[in-house]
């Protein structure tokens, strides 16, 4: 136990340049990923048929490719057709655009979830489709939507150590470096498994937080 | 005012108006009764465009109601809507669900709209629940909420769908005293209802509708105590004494 902490000291630096890394990666897609969803459900639930078709085609294809194939993609393809990505930018936008597409499915459960009543209101008010949707629907989906947004976030920052894969030295590959050329594997993968639940139990408590709030009303 | 000229509409391959004429007069309350199903309520939600027809024409003020024209929004403010469930914004509260309009659609004043919304909500006896959520509220009390958001657009008429039909017994009367003062302001109102005695009392003209077309029409009294029309009759005989 002593030697786990004396460890510590020594690793935890390190492994904090990759924590960082992590962070940013996960802010950097949540960010993306939750712009581009609501710009999916959007054009899903504008009663336009080529667009509902459009943006279901993009999220079904997006859906059906491995995360880590789209990373690939972006990160190795794109510079062939002249577009190049640092591995860190690389990252953030393929996980961005890989979770844009559960959020889209999320948020469009969440406005066909209203009554549809609170568009016929709106209307009857005078609104046009996004008046209604900023100042009637969308407060109201929010409510519906925020537990499951939660679990979106433990998902993506943990999904965050697949831009491992594409070299970004996140908290998983900082990890494994430091195992690599210590040859404690116990130490330092505890650290790192504990240094993901640091994370991500607080964001599972609020979620469920969330989730005992919304049920009440 | 308001007029329709040979409505027609179809929900596949139901017809459920079939050839409706009329014109309400500025000032004039009418009331629109008649079976379920008899296209009373698709009637009005044509007249504000929640509802598209599929020949004929709306005007309003002689403008065209067009549901797929920038136009309706325009149309939407002249001629408000109240609802049968009435629709109140949940996460807003009283006051704020009457001054949304008038601040994010006609762009008011917010404090002037807010001094204007609450002498509203005092008209429909609510000054005291401007604070209060449309969950703390009962049915009667939402529903002179939403009369008072219609009232805030300061619209030319004011069509009620049904507005006492999602409403306990004792909770109709409460409305139907803000509607009734209303139609002696002056209001152009259109009121589908199951009320005979209300419609008797305040409509000027009662139109009778079946089957998509309108059997029989004219001065409340007359229609609705000496109807000529049998399906009136029966009509009549079933809603005064359902027993």
């Amino acid at each position: 136990m002593q030697s786990f902490v004396s460890d510590s000291v020594i690793f935890l630096p390190i492994l904090a340049q990759g924590l960082w890394l992590t962070v940013l990666v996960t802010i950097g897609s949540l960010v993306l990923s939750t712009a581009l969803g609501l710009f999916w459900a959007m054009l899903d639930v504008s009663g336009v048929t080529s667009l509902r078709r459009g943006s279901r085609v993009i999220v079904t294809l997006i859906r059906g490719i491995p995360i880590m194939v789209q990373l690939f993609y972006i990160y190795f393809v794109m510079p062939d057709l002249g577009i190049t990505f640092t591995a860190l930018q690389a990252g953030i936008i393929g996980l961005g655009i890989a979770y844009s597409a559960y959020q889209s499915e999320n948020f469009r459960g969440g406005i066909e979830a209203i009554d549809h009543g609170q568009l016929e209101a709106a209307h009857a008010l005078g609104m046009g489709w996004f008046k209604t949707m900023r100042r009637v629907i969308l407060p109201q989906a929010v409510r519906i939507v925020l537990p499951s947004y939660g679990n979106t976030v433990v998902m993506i920052l943990k999904d965050s150590s697949q831009a491992s894969t594409i070299t970004v030295a996140e908290l998983a590959l900082q990890g494994k470096l430091i195992a690599a050329s210590t040859l404690k594997n116990t130490e330092v993968f505890t650290l790192v498994a504990l240094l993901y639940l640091v994370m991500s139990i607080p964001l599972m408590l609020w979620v469920k937080h969330l989730e005992r709030r919304f049920k009440r009303k | 005012m308001i007029t329709l000229r040979n409505i027609h509409k179809s929900f596949g391959q139901l017809e459920v108006i079939r050839g409706i004429s009329n014109e309400v007069q500025k000032g004039e309350v009418v009331c629109i009764v008649g079976p379920s199903g008899s296209g009373k309520s698709t009637v009005l939600r044509c007249i504000n465009g929640l509802e598209t027809y599929d020949a004929g024409e709306i005007t309003v003020n002689g403008r065209r109601v067009d549901p797929r024209s920038r136009s309706i929004a325009a149309i939407r403010r002249e001629v408000a809507m109240v609802f049968q469930r009435f629709h109140l914004f949940p996460h807003r509260t009283a006051l704020e669900n009457v001054i949304e309009g008038p601040i994010h659609v006609n762009g008011e004043n917010p404090a002037k709209a807010r001094e204007r919304g609450r002498e509203l909500l005092a008209r429909v006896g609510l000054s005291a629940r401007e604070d209060h959520y449309p969950s703390q509220l009962s049915g009667g009390q939402q529903q002179r909420v939403a009369i008072a958001r219609a009232l805030a657009m300061q619209p030319k008429a004011i069509l009620f769908d049904e507005p006492t039909s999602a409403l306990d017994p004792e909770l109709v009367g409460e409305v139907l005293g803000v509607m009734r003062s209303l139609a002696e302001d002056g209001m152009t109102m259109i009121v589908v209802t199951h009320e005979i005695g209300f419609a008797r009392e305040v409509a000027d003209r009662v139109l009778f509708l079946d089957g998509g077309v309108i059997v029989e029409q004219g001065p409340a009294k007359d229609v609705l105590t000496k109807p000529e029309n049998p399906r009136t009759r029966d009509f009549l005989k079933r809603v005064l004494h359902p027993m």
